[in-house]
């Protein structure tokens, strides 16, 4: 404890964060190959680390960038959609692990690409219009890819955005088939990539955070002005943070996908946009380890409340709206404060080290 | 005051906890849907389907169905059958969840899930784990291609954009045929095409295909105008039955009175709250069930499912009792007990269903037989609404 103190808030963070991960792992992985761990809690394992990483990446253009997008998931389903197509283009002989990273560096590399096209207009805007337009573009992406048709035989990949008939496959199979989705999906992600993902995720944002760069966006999000007087690039950053953001958000789609035999475009609309900021705002705009915490908390609990059959969406609102009146009653604020307080009062007393009762820790 | 809220944020931070350790906790308990078979060891059947959303009507009848019949087969006392139903919100990553939740719970045989997509995902599932399922709706093909164990107890959707095209050339029902569908959802797309290509085969005139999708599903007055200009005296509508009813009601306002064609997701309509049902009159679909069937089973059925829920069932429900019904006599068939492994159970079961012998007479068909690749054999009937009631025609 008093070590954490004498570094910097940096390093507090990023070892809270490998480490809650890490630790995790360590426990859950060992659990998992004895078969000790209930078909419940593996079945959430990989979706959950797609979340999380979703939630960093969004956590990095709300939280960092200061800028509500409300289409990542938009970036999410280019990525699952590349993802998905790129195994299928992908010889079978090759070892799952391989095909898989293929998979999310491509997901990934498209989801920029596509934040990089939508980027330089949306960046432009600020506040509420810039949410308006994120939400447009991520509907859009919803329904292009409903409407494709993407097909693969020995001749290589046949597009249409007609129909199925449209692609005179000879032979081969459907990847993509508008509406209906993608099916027959291989299920190769498993639960170490979707840690490696997490810890990769982990890695590049915290890293960008704390770099020249990461400083720039933040002194952006806290005053636009003041930020473009003392010279620093706007655009540039602005459009940094929001690409690194979509790629990431790609990959996590890559990885999600990989986990589910089939996809539809659907799933990928203004809701799961929602979901997602829900995880990051109930933990913490800018709070890289709240957000983690809160993303597998929030996702477990509607499967935890199934006994309660009908009410239980109701129930999972109403634990929403406590824990943010809970969160952020200056009250239990106080409470806690005081609580923490006296706790490292009394262990510094035991250690005999006066501690000075840091308190920014909570 | 300020003691006031201490004690009330107390209170409701013990609830929490509670709840979440509740949660923890499950496995064991029932979700007010289990039956009553726990006297001798039961066969644990596992269904899935929307209880919530906007899909909820079809999860809510497959359930109910499903229950009747396993009281019914407990009554009988030869087999007890335990059944749980589980929400998956009609999206495929709950369902997953959900099924997972099933196995926990100990379910030895899967009723499969009530819509499309999620059944897709969750049949990869039941599939490497060996598990037998039976779906009461899921009706595209993908949920049973390639999977040995997966049957179905619905048409699949080309058979009903084949059937229904082959339905109104037969029947000579319009000369001039316009389709109006919705091209976000597997479903609907998956019949339009499967009729359209029928239709070329069979000659006839389609003049006007119009579409719309999850988002713009309020307004149909565009595509009802240019239906109206094309002078289609049929419409074709593949598609659930809430935006029907807005289809409906706004050609109703516009007065334009052609003959309405639909499919089994038409199913419903007639209980929609809120919804005028002179509206409806006219309207034709095909559907494997009707409930003013004069049949014994169908009557019996009927009057059970009144008395259970106040309402007339429809074919989703039908549906979901024929599933257990079936499962029991393969069951009963291949001599399945409760301590069989899931993967026995499944391989004796498929076989069971595919044997030639195997034949089911439910309130879906008579003498319903399923092919190796997991397809159902049976008739669909036309049904006319009139004086709003469902009349075969």
């Amino acid at each position: 404890m008093n070590k954490l103190k004498n570094l910097s808030k940096y390093a507090a963070t990023n070892i809270k964060c490998y480490g809650m991960v890490i630790v995790a792992f360590a426990v859950l992985y060992p659990m998992l190959q004895a078969g000790l761990i209930s078909n419940k809690v593996s079945g959430l394992l990989i979706p959950i680390c797609a979340y999380i990483v979703m939630a960093i990446s969004l956590n990095l253009a709300v939280g960092f960038l200061g800028e509500l997008s409300l289409g990542h998931a938009g970036f999410m389903s280019v990525g699952a959609f590349s993802g998905v197509i790129t195994i299928a283009c992908l010889n079978d002989g090759m070892p799952a692990p391989v095909k898989l990273l293929i998979a999310i560096i491509v997901g990934g590399i498209l989801a920029g690409i596509l934040g990089l096209v939508i980027g330089i207009p949306v960046i432009r805007l600020r506040g509420d219009y810039l949410a308006i337009v994120t939400l447009a573009f991520g509907e859009i992406i919803k329904n292009i890819i409903n409407c494709l048709y993407i097909g693969i035989d020995d001749a290589g990949l046949h597009f249409s955005m007609k129909s199925a008939n449209d692609l005179n496959l000879a032979g081969g199979k459907m990847i993509l088939n508008g509406p209906q989705g993608a099916v027959g999906i291989e299920k190769i992600s498993t639960f170490l990539a979707g840690v490696l993902l997490v810890v990769f995720a982990l890695f590049v944002v915290l890293n960008l955070v704390n770099s020249k760069t990461g400083r720039a966006v933040t002194a952006i999000r806290d005053n636009r002005i003041a930020a473009e007087s003392v010279g620093i690039n706007i655009t540039k950053y602005k459009l940094t943070a929001f690409i690194v953001s979509a790629v990431i958000a790609g990959m996590a789609g890559a990885l999600y996908a990989m986990n589910f035999s089939t996809i539809a475009a659907k799933k990928f609309d203004f809701n799961t946009s929602i979901l997602i900021l829900v995880f990051v705002v109930l933990g913490g705009m800018g709070n890289i380890p709240g957000t983690i915490i809160a993303t597998t908390l929030l996702y477990i609990l509607p499967e935890m409340l199934r006994q309660f059959s009908d009410f239980r969406m109701l129930i999972y609102a109403v634990v929403l709206i406590a824990v943010m009146l809970a969160t952020n009653n200056a009250r239990l604020k106080d409470l806690r404060a005081r609580v923490s307080a006296k706790l490292k009062t009394h262990k510094g007393l035991n250690a005999e080290s006066g501690g000075k009762g840091d308190v920014s820790n909570g | 005051m300020k003691k006031l809220t201490k004690i009330a944020s107390l209170a409701l931070s013990a609830v929490l906890t509670a709840t979440c350790f509740a949660g923890c906790g499950a496995g064991g308990s029932s979700n007010g849907s289990s039956s009553e078979g726990s006297g001798s060891a039961a066969i644990k059947i596992g269904g899935i389907g929307p209880l919530t959303g906007a899909a909820a009507i079809y999860g809510q009848a497959v359930k109910n169905g499903a229950e009747i019949a396993v009281e019914e087969v407990n009554a009988k006392g030869d087999l007890k059958l335990e059944l749980k139903f589980e929400d998956d919100e009609n999206d495929a990553e709950k369902s997953v969840n959900a099924y997972n939740n099933l196995k926990d719970w100990g379910m030895q045989v899967s009723m499969g899930t009530v819509t499309t997509q999620p059944c897709i995902a969750v049949s990869a599932e039941t599939e490497s784990d060996g598990m037998f399922a039976l779906t009461p709706s899921a009706s595209s093909t993908d949920v049973i291609e390639g999977k040995s164990k997966m049957f179905q107890m619905c048409f699949t959707d080309p058979n009903q954009g084949v059937a229904s095209a082959k339905y109104i050339k037969d029947q000579n029902l319009g000369q001039k045929i316009a389709v109006i569908y919705n091209n976000s959802d597997a479903y609907s797309t998956g019949i339009y095409q499967k009729f359209q290509s029928e239709a070329e085969t069979e000659g006839l005139n389609i003049v006007c295909v119009k579409t719309f999708t999850d988002d713009s599903a309020n307004d149909f007055t565009s595509q009802l105008n240019e239906i109206k200009a094309s002078e289609a005296d049929l419409v074709f509508m593949p598609i659930y039955y809430t935006p029907a009813s807005l289809i409906l009601s706004q050609a109703a306002k516009m007065q334009y009175a052609p003959k309405f064609f639909g499919v089994d997701g038409l199913d419903g309509l007639l209980t929609l709250e809120g919804f005028d049902t002179s509206l409806a009159e006219g309207v034709m679909l095909l559907t494997p069930f009707t409930a003013d069937a004069k049949d014994e089973k169908t009557q019996s059925f009927v009057k059970k499912y009144n008395e259970k829920c106040g309402e007339t069932p429809n074919q989703f429900a039908a549906d979901g009792y024929d599933v257990v019904m079936a499962i029991y006599e393969a069951c009963k068939k291949a001599g399945i007990t409760a301590d069989m492994s899931v993967e026995e159970i499944g391989t004796k079961l498929a076989d069971t269903f595919t044997s030639p012998d195997f034949k089911i007479d439910g309130i879906t068909g008579l003498g319903m037989t399923w092919s190796k690749n997991g397809e159902v054999s049976k008739d669909p009937k036309g049904m006319v609404i009139q004086n709003g009631v469902y009349v075969g025609m």
